[in-house]
């Protein structure tokens, strides 16, 4: 904008009407706009409740303990699939936290300079599978192995324990866990290693002056500086894998017990909405899948909420925020 | 002091020893991340390629039990419904961004974000039940309803990564332009905008490529479809994902190397979009902070 421009008293004026549009203009429209995001999560609600609302009051909330998932004689629980998801998201979680961990330690700490990057871009990829690519992973390719390979060595190595007993099978609870567990490592991995970026330099070498082994510095030092964000990042996996629909209802089987046996087939909130919904025969059934759907956002809400809070406390806030990390949280 | 003297503690072989076994264990554990990424991808490229041909990226699905058909009609299914999305997701996304970045104070902006990273963690089968609800009950499925559900999924991505990359824009090009007495919108939307440009651009490739890959809200949405519709989003399409979905539940042998084949185009798709985001990414970081 050349100055002689500006000064020219009719232009200025001009200028001058348009800033008075176009200030309240870009505030209201993007004030709008976060109207619109908020609405989002309040018409989710509320939408879900109402399809849900004919199991609701049909039901009530025995529908989370009722066992049974019966469209003959029209009695709908949620008990199967709360167990399945609890068990299937449970042991990713078990499985994916230490991984992720160990993932970062070596990022952060170990692996020569020139390879942190692109291990770290590997790893990140990872989460940019779609699932529903994992999921057909998991049908051809992992889901024979589990049932042809680690399965058996599981049972006849620990076959005494009920969760390793039963025949081995390609889909199952063990199987849509691991799938999990690969959907969610490099979730909580971009966290992880974020915070253990962040921490101070001084503190890690003054360790090592006291002679202290790098796993020493690490247990020390980079743990207890990172707490929060290794359970905060822990938290966003968990949120995700409770909530994955399609890679879980490809591998689990689909069938509505609980079963102690990993090797099962089961169900779980999201898997068995992600099955069922299209073709529900009757409003009943719908609704009670909705209701599935219900207690899976409250759920899911209140992981992610508590992952904030915490990940948030741990002033995480302001690290460096890359593209996948984007798109994992 | 508990731990000043580790040089001169005892056990100096033990504690060399558990540490080479927890570098080992990491190392393992990063080593076992990029294999499974290889098996997977490598899987989808082994089983994949073989099927992939121009006919199969050119010929819309084979009616119900015939064979020899392709993807073409699912490539432009999911071309329309994800261009649609992101018509919706990213100005409304980068509008939320310019809210609570430029506009909000702290105390309406920071509940703002929280909603954004709540919404981000809804399971989008849920999201798929809400649109459900509004477009598709008592109507028909419709590729404008798979396209709002992705927007919705699509909407807290762009606006997240939105708003980190305003927040890197130098305050001093703002102050600058305030200190010529340019309007704060002109400001946003001349001095903010372009300088961001790169990372924002980041926030809609990233979103978009997950968006691509997402079947979940679809099978509520999209996952009827007549075999003549090609192109209208009021009814619905066919979509990759629903197709390697449906697929790979299928027990024909043909039907998996079609899955796969249909697999390879859509994973190659995400993964290049989620480079090339990187890529910007880095050149925009790189300009902003000098």
């Amino acid at each position: 904008m050349e100055a002689g421009a500006l000064s020219t008293p009719v232009l200025r004026a001009r200028r001058n009407r348009k800033d008075r549009i176009g200030d309240p203009l870009l505030r209201g429209l993007s004030g709008l706009a976060a109207a619109v995001a908020v609405a989002a999560i309040l018409g989710i609600s509320y939408e879900v409740t109402k399809i849900a609302s004919p199991a609701i009051s049909r039901f009530g909330l025995g529908f989370l303990t009722v066992n049974d998932w019966n469209p003959v004689t029209e009695r709908f629980g949620a008990a199967p699939f709360l167990y399945g998801t609890v068990v299937t998201a449970g042991i990713a979680l078990l499985l994916a936290a230490p991984l992720s961990i160990a993932i970062s330690v070596y990022l952060t700490e170990l692996a020569p300079q020139r390879l942190r990057r692109p291990v770290a871009t590997l790893v990140d990829m990872l989460a940019a599978i779609p699932t529903v690519i994992l999921g057909l992973w998991g049908i051809l390719v992992l889901g024979p192995f589990m049932r042809d390979t680690i399965e058996p060595a599981l049972k006849s190595a620990f076959g005494f324990l009920p969760i390793f007993s039963g025949d081995p099978s390609a889909f199952g609870y063990l199987t849509a866990a691991l799938i999990l567990t690969i959907m969610i490592t490099p979730i909580i991995t971009s966290v992880t290693r974020e915070v253990f970026e962040t921490v101070p330099g001084e503190l890690k070498e003054g360790f090592y002056a006291l002679g202290a082994t790098r796993w020493e510095m690490v247990r020390r030092v980079v743990l207890p500086y990172s707490r929060a964000g290794i359970v905060g990042g822990a938290m966003l996996g968990l949120g995700r894998a409770i909530g994955e629909a399609i890679a879980v209802a490809q591998v689990i089987g689909g069938a509505y017990g609980i079963h102690a046996s990993l090797f099962h087939t089961g169900g779980t909130l999201a898997a068995q909405i992600a099955a069922q919904f299209q073709g529900a025969p009757n409003q009943l059934q719908r609704s009670s899948l909705a209701y599935l759907g219900l207690i899976l956002l409250v759920f899911a809400v209140i992981v992610n909420v508590i992952a904030r809070v915490i990940v948030r406390r741990g002033g995480l806030e302001e690290a460096e925020f890359t593209p996948t990390e984007a798109e994992a949280l | 002091m508990e731990h000043a003297l580790y040089a001169q503690s005892g056990g100096l072989r033990r504690r060399r020893r558990v540490n080479r076994a927890v570098e080992l264990t990491s190392t393992v554990a990063a080593v076992l991340a990029v294999a499974v990424l290889l098996l997977v991808v490598g899987s989808v490229l082994l089983k994949g390629l073989g099927a992939l041909s121009i006919h199969f990226l050119t010929t819309p699905t084979a009616l119900f039990g015939e064979e020899g058909g392709g993807i073409s009609n699912a490539i432009i299914g999911t071309a329309i419904v994800v261009a649609l999305a992101a018509a919706m997701a990213i100005p409304v996304g980068l509008l939320v961004a310019i809210y609570t970045t430029e506009f909000a104070p702290p105390r309406i902006g920071n509940p703002v974000r929280f909603v954004l990273d709540v919404l981000n963690g809804v399971p989008t089968i849920v999201t798929g039940i809400f649109v459900y609800g509004l477009l598709v009950a008592g109507r028909q499925q419709s590729g404008y309803a798979a396209a709002v559900a992705l927007a919705i999924i699509m909407l807290p991505i762009v606006a997240r990564t939105a708003q980190e990359v305003l927040a890197l824009v130098p305050a001093t090009l703002k102050e600058a332009a305030h200190a010529l007495g340019i309007a704060h919108w002109r400001t946003t939307m001349r001095v903010t905008l372009p300088t961001a440009a790169g990372g924002l651009l980041t926030g809609a490739l990233v979103a978009v490529a997950r968006v691509a890959g997402e079947t979940a809200p679809l099978i509520l949405l999209c996952s009827i479809f007549a075999p003549g519709n090609l192109t209208d989003p009021r009814e619905g399409l066919a979509t990759i994902p629903i197709f390697i979905f449906q697929a790979s539940e299928s027990p024909s042998p043909t039907a998996h190397t079609e899955a796969w084949a249909a697999a390879l185009v859509l994973i190659a798709f995400v993964l290049v979009l989620n480079l090339v985001a990187r890529a910007f990414y880095a050149r925009s970081r790189q300009r902003m902070e000098g």
